[in-house]
């Protein structure tokens, strides 16, 4: 554990951050941005949502403060989710294009 | 603590795939139901999980520079902002089941559907809304006993500057479960409310 004691004021700081990502998430969530290009509402949730959570890690959860190790675990375990998801995504998007000849010369 | 909690990432991460895949199969049965979902209560409940989060992080502030009598009042403020969660929790669940929205063999869904989305697909939305967010709620629970047991210590005098490494480290347990909650209000209550506004 690393003993470098956050203060007061950032925890209210980065609370207040928090806050504001929640109210914009909720307000960006309600606006069309389809017109944009398709998904964008889900793409503007998630980035609200990752840089949320990067302050949680960094400043509720030290991990700012904290030594190389506590680093690489924290991004091997979100890199490992990644991989999850790439791969298994990878095999589901790309069924499709195997088996369409087949129902196309039925 | 931190490898317990990448392997918590891979718990909730299972779910998370599985939400990804159903969306991207069944867009019209996600958006329908999770259109149906309640946006005011979820976005309190937002809102009452970071509070938690900022009376965790202060209470570890707390243990760090030895006051005792803060440390106690923040850890219980946390319980009641953890309660308050589950107590509107279960508001909405009675609510769905009422409204018998439950995914079993009782599922019925009586608002009109888009072309091409079926009652099944919805119920596959309510699975996955069932089953991230009752696992998300297992946790809170659990991290509600948790911080029971060092309101307990605490109490008795058992946490000093020197030695407050349970405090700390529930305090992870506990964003941790915050930050599962960042990602699951928008990707369940959010996700296709643009299209509410559009019609």
């Amino acid at each position: 554990m690393s003993e470098h004691i956050v203060q007061k004021n950032t925890y209210f700081l980065i609370f207040g951050a928090l806050m504001v990502g929640t109210a914009l998430t909720v307000i960006a969530a309600k606006v069309d941005l389809d017109h944009f290009f398709h998904g964008a509402n889900t793409v503007v949730a998630l980035t609200i949502a990752v840089i949320k959570a990067t302050l949680v890690v960094l400043y509720f959860m030290h991990v700012r403060y904290s030594t190389r190790l506590i680093w690489v675990v924290v991004v091997a375990g979100f890199f490992w989710l990644g991989i999850l998801f790439v791969l298994t995504m990878s095999d589901y998007l790309s069924r499709s294009w195997w088996i369409k000849p087949i129902v196309e010369s039925q | 603590m931190w490898v317990f909690l990448v392997t918590e990432i891979m718990f909730f991460g299972g779910l998370f795939m599985a939400y990804l895949l159903y969306r991207y199969k069944y867009p019209g049965g996600f958006v329908a139901g999770s259109n149906h979902l309640d946006i005011v209560l979820g976005s309190i409940n937002t809102v009452v999980l970071i509070c938690s989060s900022l009376t965790m992080a202060l209470a570890v502030y707390f243990a760090q520079t030895g006051k005792r009598r803060n440390q106690i009042l923040f850890l219980v403020m946390t319980m009641i902002l953890g309660a308050a969660f589950l107590v509107i929790k279960g508001f909405e669940y009675a609510e769905k089941f009422r409204d018998h929205l439950f995914p079993s063999t009782g599922f019925r869904w009586e608002a009109q559907l888009p072309h091409g989305t079926t009652t099944q697909q919805v119920q596959m939305f309510y699975w996955i809304y069932f089953a991230m967010t009752g696992l998300h709620a297992l946790h809170m629970i659990i991290g509600l006993g948790l911080i029971a047991f060092l309101v307990y210590y605490a109490y008795r005098g058992r946490y000093t500057p020197e030695y407050h490494a349970p405090v700390e480290l529930t305090g992870l347990y506990w964003h941790f479960v915050d930050i599962v909650w960042i990602f699951l209000f928008p990707l369940l209550y959010l996700l296709g409310r643009h299209l509410e506004a559009a019609h």
